[in-house]
């Protein structure tokens, strides 16, 4: 398989966007799935059981450690940085805000794509910020394959702007086709 | 990938440089969040590889005082997840409560705010004067922050608002002075508190403790090094003595877990068990 895991970054507008994605992936869908959707602090984990209650897969809050495992979906919760390690294990982490963001979309992919390199898939979806574009562009710039939601149909399009402009994606999609082609790149 | 199992060589022999050269050990710290400090500390200083930056700080104390600040994680509120504290005080206090004489060890403390929040509900609850705080942490140019007791006033309205959600008694504004734009804590807080250097990866327990607070640390550390500083606390604990961690982290990965009773399980309160079967 040419791809190993998927990323995926989301602000304004974020919980539908990604309720929309998770959806429409199959429960057979062969890869794992790390998510941070910016939220606020003090927030619940209701995110993460609304995204469960609507997706065939097994959406569930990142624990410290964790096992990485395939077409399982990992959220970041509330105030933690998500991490990925190259062991293929998860880490959290309560350093300082990254572009204003904790969890920020930036140390997700840039953990990640040392973790996976070619091997991974990055996706920016609506948010009314930058995060994501350092990340993406550091994901593309170690051989892997970014995806931006196109800003036309995104709720907030100042996050796929600034990613389109910073990381140069291979796709720019409009939100209903990104799972069709997530799927599509996880049979290669 | 080469040049990243480059990079991982070159991170492997420049935590050894530190431990060696400075006593400090991350070598058993999780490994994405170092290397991401690393790399950020590298640009920032315009230097290419991470062998350059070994040399750097082999020779230059100062330089190494400021990647030790980097590597060390000290972002911390007053009464950060209120409802912990909240359950500290419904759960916990009543029990420190029966005890003559309260020694808490608070590992980790970073620059002290969540001491002066123990020290607070200490006092609101008439317990202060019979207890001694232990406040440790490997960074001594964070203790010494966390000795003056000297915050932004900025955070003061946040502070407050977990006050209140903490169960807080009284009014926050009785703990602290503000002045040009800074808020000191009140001198009557810091009577019981003793601030010391302490590194949980190499140095050794505190005797018989009645309560450990370790909040937010464990999350930085392997598996492995998780399993040694929970060890590490078990042995610094009297009987029936309350553990406290961070509300993402637990004993999942220690071997000691089954000499604890869960108090918590959101907020992560543990009681070590009075008596536990020894392995053989």
């Amino acid at each position: 398989m040419k791809y190993s895991a998927v990323v995926i970054g989301a602000s304004a507008g974020g919980m539908d966007a990604l309720r929309i994605i998770l959806s429409s992936l199959p429960a057979t869908f062969p890869l794992p799935v790390m998510v941070v959707n910016h939220i606020a602090p003090s927030s619940t984990n209701y995110l993460t059981r609304h995204l469960d209650a609507n997706s065939p897969l097994v959406v569930k809050e990142a624990e410290e450690k964790e096992n990485i495992t395939d077409g399982a979906v990992y959220v970041a919760p509330p105030n933690y940085h998500l991490l990925v390690e190259e062991d293929k294990t998860l880490s959290l982490s309560t350093s300082e805000r990254v572009k204003y963001a904790r969890p920020s979309i930036d140390v997700l992919f840039e953990t990640a794509a040392l973790a996976y390199g070619p091997a991974l898939i990055g996706v920016v979806l609506t948010g009314g910020n930058n995060d994501g574009s350092d990340g993406l562009k550091y994901i593309k710039d170690l051989g892997g394959t970014g995806i931006v939601q196109d800003p036309a149909t995104a709720e907030s399009n100042s996050m796929p702007n600034a990613a389109i402009e910073t990381a140069n994606p291979d796709y720019i999609l409009p939100l209903e086709d990104i799972a069709k082609t997530l799927q599509e790149l996880a049979s290669l | 990938m080469t040049l990243n199992d480059n990079v991982n060589i070159e991170i492997k022999l420049l935590l050894e440089a530190i431990y060696l050269k400075y006593g400090y050990d991350f070598r058993g710290y999780a490994h994405a969040h170092i290397k991401r400090r690393l790399l950020n500390r590298l640009k920032t200083l315009g230097l290419k590889r991470i062998s350059d930056l070994q040399k750097l700080i082999l020779y230059d104390k100062d330089a190494f005082a400021r990647l030790l600040k980097d590597l060390s994680i000290n972002v911390t509120e007053m009464f950060r997840d209120p409802s912990f504290y909240l359950s500290l005080r419904n759960e916990v206090i009543p029990v420190l409560r029966t005890y003559p004489f309260i020694k808490v060890w608070h590992a980790g403390c970073a620059t002290g705010e969540e001491v002066y929040s123990m020290a607070i509900i200490l006092k609101e609850e008439g317990l202060y004067e019979r207890t001694r705080i232990y406040a440790t942490d490997l960074n001594s140019i964070v203790l010494d922050k966390a000795s003056e007791g000297v915050y932004v006033a900025d955070q003061i309205k946040n502070f407050t608002s977990n006050y209140q959600q903490a169960g807080g008694k009284g009014s926050f504004a009785d703990y602290y002075s503000a002045s040009h734009g800074l808020a000191m804590i009140d001198r009557s807080l810091k009577e019981k508190i003793v601030f010391s250097n302490h590194n949980l990866v190499t140095d050794g327990p505190f005797g018989e403790m009645n309560l450990i607070l370790c909040r937010n640390v464990l999350i930085y550390f392997s598996r492995e090094l998780q399993d040694h500083v929970i060890g590490l606390f078990t042995e610094s604990l009297g009987g029936s003595a309350y553990l406290c961690l961070g509300s993402k982290e637990s004993l999942k990965y220690s071997g000691h877990a089954d000499m604890y009773d869960e108090i918590s399980k959101k907020e992560k309160i543990f009681r070590k068990k009075l008596l536990w079967p020894r392995s053989q």
